[in-house]
């Protein structure tokens, strides 16, 4: 393959690698947001340090841009062959998670790297991703066979189970929508996805209504409490219904261009978990309908330009690595917002690149290192070929 | 190196079509979205920043303090006195029970009260009134709250509230006429007129405080905070202050008060008075022994201490004698019987009568007191030694002339069986008997006879069934005084501001017409001016040395099986007199003995008079 006008491109050492402009545009326009939001929400948290938040978060979004910016430069396709590797990295970390994290009320995600508090799931949703859809090209002539959607399946519900015994229910979710995208997008049957759906759809039941009628607890009754209780918030306004109205009444109240200042859902404590899961209702009460409606279209236009990225993607590896982190992104911006908004359950999926935390931005920032790698790689092709 | 199913040159149609998908949920996904923000934001907008405000919004009640009861002179009678109070606050009480009884226990070894008493007393103030503050414990000393307030840790949930009580300077003194304060009953709840009270505020309970409660009470303030969501103050917002409720004058003179319970308490320590401006009902003083300490009301009473001030073996302190007493008024009565017959033809105020000494009608005979026989006498002269047969006959003949019921008549006239109409709640009609009255209890076989004649000559000498009260006594005798008017006794004079300007003239109602002959009255208050002052009178040897001429009545009912109940009405200065006073002592004997004295040091009061040394009883005359 020496011969090949890409590497000879890449043996002249000619670096001058492309970059999607409107998807930088969408990362830098969110991360700015965050910055913003995550500020002004938190001012009061820390007592003597109005800004513990904001330092953090752009520490996370400055270090997150530049391991994107290194990640964008390295051909993805060799993720591929590491993919066995990749795969034990991720179920290794969670294991040890697991056995050696410290709990966050009540959870065990997270090892503290003195700065950041690694939580493997976060990680494990890019690593399932490469090493998922590596799987998927490697049976891609055998696409057809139950058995590979089954093993396929397999190879996800394991890390997912792990993370949800954490317990860490969302992301447990965001695995199974990934695994969900790279199937349909490598052209799995729709009958198999049918099948999957009875599946599913048998396990709810199995986890909600027969287990605990059973006296077997799979899910913790706080789990369920929250799963179910957007369904009638004022049913326990102390409790689970606490949390979706106050952020009912956040959003609502911002109105049409926000209460800027005088939030006081926000500032004055109201809004739980303001500046992580609900970032989004701070969004709604401090910015209003106009400020929300600037994220979700950065989020949209993220969205599509991932999906473009998609269908350009050079190999089919691209496409479904592709197809996988724009799942990922979608499922999490829809399910968080969803929740703020009281038609989603509370399931504790963060904003993506929004939401303070470490872990979810660099990681956030890394896949779409990876998809502006698919990006560059797919220009540098088209180019080669003189397209 | 590059497995060969890894190429994928161009888009295949079927990857289009699942990109398309994947979009269109994106699509639909981010339209809902919108929508639900529109309808959130832009269409509810209003609502949620209401709640919004709600949730970081408390109001703080900041009582008023009632206004204060003021005597004729200015003198504060009632008024109030700053206290702490501690009181739970539900937003930072511990939610479990468990955590709740270490806090009750707690403040039980701060407050020496017990754990389950606390429980008793707070849980259902919680459960009424879910936001607002529960009071543990009313008056507490400075030390407890300050020591409570700089251990907040271990008294999470615990705090103390700055509230007024109603303070009274002079202790028992006047306790009936004011009355109690308590918080608002479930019957006052649903009233309209306190529709603007709050939950658990003290209004009027009895007496001038209930009388006149929409003037005393005060509007509460509120203090407006901003709190976050662990109900913590985070500043302040607003701030309305409270506007104490308006003074009350009474037309009561303290020192005539003063004197008459004194003189009351020197007795058998149970009886009443009432004092009165004849000319306009104005009440200077009305008293009722025993009295009760009014202050134990204002921190909230115990149910034992409640049923021990109204049991009749104590004297059921809170019953007020001087218009809830129902007695036999002796030859107090008189008066009444003169006025009938008088009104009714029998007699002129010049028409003899032969005393012998004793009396029969129906087979049965009355004496007069002592067995005395005052041989031949007009109607003042019988006023004067206060002959029973001379009225004996007179009730007698009443009984018989006409309907028979002129007694009862007049009697009603001058307010006996009826309420007086004092500004006084809980006032007592009494009992005036009629034929009528008896024998519809015959009927029903409630007594062994029907109405007779002897009834009608019992009543001429306020005996047998009549009931009535020092009040409506001294409303009767006025009218005899004041050229005919029965006065409706006032105790409200005016409605002031806090500085003692007058805001308001409490109207004092129109009285009745008596529709007596002014030479009958004159007749008779002559006789009564005799029975204070000529030789031979009843009460002559107890006003000796007055300074002030006094007309005056004394009465001796009698009891069965109990000690004779002493009367004693009089009139002053003679001959145009100004003031009623009407005393009664229960077991006091004979009116001179008892009721008389206390009467003069009531007098005495009244005209300012420095009595060198209380004066005794006059010997048993009737």
């Amino acid at each position: 393959m020496s011969s090949s006008p890409v590497s000879e491109f890449r043996e002249r050492g000619i670096r001058i690698l492309p970059i999607d402009p409107l998807l930088l545009l969408a990362v830098l326009g969110l991360t700015a947001a965050s910055l913003y939001v995550v500020g002004t929400a938190t001012q009061d948290d820390i007592p003597g340090d109005p800004n513990y938040y904001l330092v953090r978060q752009a520490g996370y979004a400055g270090v997150g841009l530049v391991l994107m910016l290194i990640i964008s430069r390295f051909d993805y396709s060799r993720w591929r062959e590491w993919k066995t590797g990749i795969y034990g990295l991720m179920i290794v970390s969670i294991l040890l998670v697991s056995a050696i994290g410290f709990s966050a009320r009540g959870s065990k995600r997270a090892i503290e790297f003195g700065f950041i508090n690694f939580q493997a799931s976060e990680l494990g949703k890019l690593l399932l991703i490469l090493s998922l859809s590596a799987f998927v090209v490697d049976r891609m002539r055998r696409l057809g066979d139950r058995d590979t959607t089954s093993r396929i399946i397999l190879l996800t519900l394991f890390p997912a189970m792990l993370v949800i015994t954490q317990p860490d229910l969302g992301s447990g979710l965001v695995y199974i929508a990934i695994a969900l995208a790279v199937l349909f997008v490598a052209g799995t049957k729709w009958t198999h996805f049918a099948g999957l759906g009875a599946l599913a759809v048998a396990a709810v039941l199995l986890v909600l209504v027969v287990a605990p009628a059973a006296g077997v607890e799979v899910l913790k009754p706080y789990q369920v409490d929250r799963l179910t209780a957007f369904l009638n918030p004022t049913n326990n306004p102390a409790k689970e219904g606490y949390q979706i109205n106050q952020s009912l009444t956040a959003i609502g109240s911002g109105g049409k261009t926000g209460r800027g200042n005088e939030a006081t859902q926000t500032r004055l404590d109201f809004l739980p978990e303001h500046h992580t899961d609900f970032i989004f209702s701070v969004v709604g009460e401090e910015l209003g309908f106009v400020g929300a409606a600037i994220v979700l279209s950065l989020f949209a236009l993220l969205i599509w330009r991932a999906l473009r990225i998609l269908t350009m993607a050079k190999n089919l590896y691209g496409a479904l690595i592709a197809g996988g982190i724009t799942a990922m992104v979608m499922f999490q911006v829809f399910v968080n917002v969803g929740m703020t908004i009281g038609i989603m359950p509370i399931t504790g999926v963060p904003l993506p690149l929004v939401s303070y935390g470490g872990s979810s931005v660099l990681v956030t920032f890394m896949a779409l290192g990876v998809l502006q790698s698919i990006y560059a790689r797919a220009r540098e092709t088209a180019y080669a070929k003189g397209l | 190196m590059y497995l060969d199913n890894d190429r994928r040159p161009t888009l295949t149609p079927q990857l289009a079509a699942r990109v398309a998908i994947i979009g269109g949920v994106a699509l639909v996904a981010f339209a809902v979205i919108f929508f639900r923000l529109w309808y959130l934001q832009v269409l509810s907008g209003d609502r949620y920043l209401a709640e919004a405000n709600d949730n970081r919004v408390r109001e703080i009640k900041v009582q008023a303090p009632r206004g204060d009861i003021v005597d004729r002179n200015g003198r504060a009678l009632v008024d109030n006195r700053p206290s702490m109070a501690v009181v739970l606050t539900p937003d930072k009480l511990p939610k479990s029970t468990a955590e709740r009884e270490v806090l009750y226990r707690h403040l039980g070894k701060l407050l020496s009260l017990r754990p389950r008493a606390i429980r008793k007393e707070v849980e259902p103030q919680l459960k009424a009134l879910p936001y607002s503050t529960a009071t543990v414990k009313q008056d507490v000393p400075d030390q407890i709250a300050y020591y409570l307030l700089e251990h907040q840790d271990e008294y999470r949930g615990a705090d103390v509230e700055r509230v007024f009580l109603r303070h009274y300077p002079f202790g028992q003194i006047g306790a009936h006429l004011f009355g109690t304060v308590g918080e608002m009953t479930a019957e006052q709840e649903k009233d309209p007129r306190y529709h603007d009270v709050a939950l658990g505020d003290r209004v009027g309970q009895t007496g001038v405080e209930l009388q006149y409660d929409r003037f005393l009470r005060g509007r509460n303030g509120a203090s407006r905070v901003q709190v976050d969501a662990l109900g913590n103050l985070n500043r302040p917002l607003r701030r309305r202050e409270p506007k104490q409720g308006r003074q009350l004058r009474l037309s009561v003179d303290l020192d005539v008060q003063k004197a008459g319970q004194e003189a009351l308490a020197g007795g058998t320590g149970r009886g009443a008075f009432a004092v009165m401006d004849v000319h306009n009902g104005e009440v200077l003083g009305l008293g009722s022994e025993p009295s009760f300490d009014p202050s134990i009301f204002s921190k909230g009473i115990s149910k034992s201490k409640f049923a021990q001030l109204q049991d009749i073996d104590n004297g059921a302190p809170l019953a007020n004698r001087a218009i809830q007493g129902g007695y036999p008024t002796g030859s107090t009565f008189k008066l009444i019987t003169a006025s009938a017959a008088l009104e009714s033809g029998l007699i002129t105020p010049d028409t003899v009568l032969n005393d012998p000494g004793s009396y029969t009608v129906g087979g049965v005979t009355f004496n007069n007191a002592g067995g005395v026989a005052h041989g031949a006498l007009a109607l003042r002269q019988a006023l004067t030694v206060s002959s029973d047969v001379f009225f004996y006959q007179l009730g007698d003949q009443l009984n018989s002339n006409g309907d028979g019921l002129a007694l009862q008549h007049w009697a009603r006239r001058f307010g006996i069986g009826r309420d007086t109409g004092i500004d006084l709640p809980g006032e007592l009609p009494g009992l005036l008997p009629t034929p009528k009255w008896r024998n519809a209890l015959y009927d029903k076989h409630d007594t062994d006879r029907p109405w007779g004649p002897g009834d009608n000559v019992n009543l001429s000498v306020g005996q047998g069934d009549l009931r009535a009260d020092p009040m409506q006594m001294a409303v009767a005798y006025a009218a005899i005084a004041n050229g005919g008017h029965v006065v409706r006794p006032r105790l409200g004079q005016r409605i002031e501001d806090s500085s003692g300007r007058a805001l308001q003239q409490l109207e004092a109602p129109a009285a009745r017409r008596l529709g007596m002959k002014p030479e009958y009255r004159q007749a008779i208050l002559d006789g009564l001016r005799g029975a204070a002052s000529e030789p031979g009178g009843t009460s002559t040897a107890v006003f000796d040395g007055f300074p002030i001429q006094v007309a005056g009545k004394t009465g001796t009912a009698e009891h069965l099986g109990r000690p004779d109940q002493s009367w004693y009405v009089a009139l002053a200065p003679y001959p145009n007199p100004k003031y009623v006073v009407a005393v009664t002592d229960e077991a006091g004997g004979f009116g001179a003995d008892t009721a008389a004295p206390m009467a003069r040091r009531i007098l005495a009061a009244l005209f300012n008079v420095k009595e060198a040394r209380l004066v005794q009883g006059g010997g048993p005359s009737d």
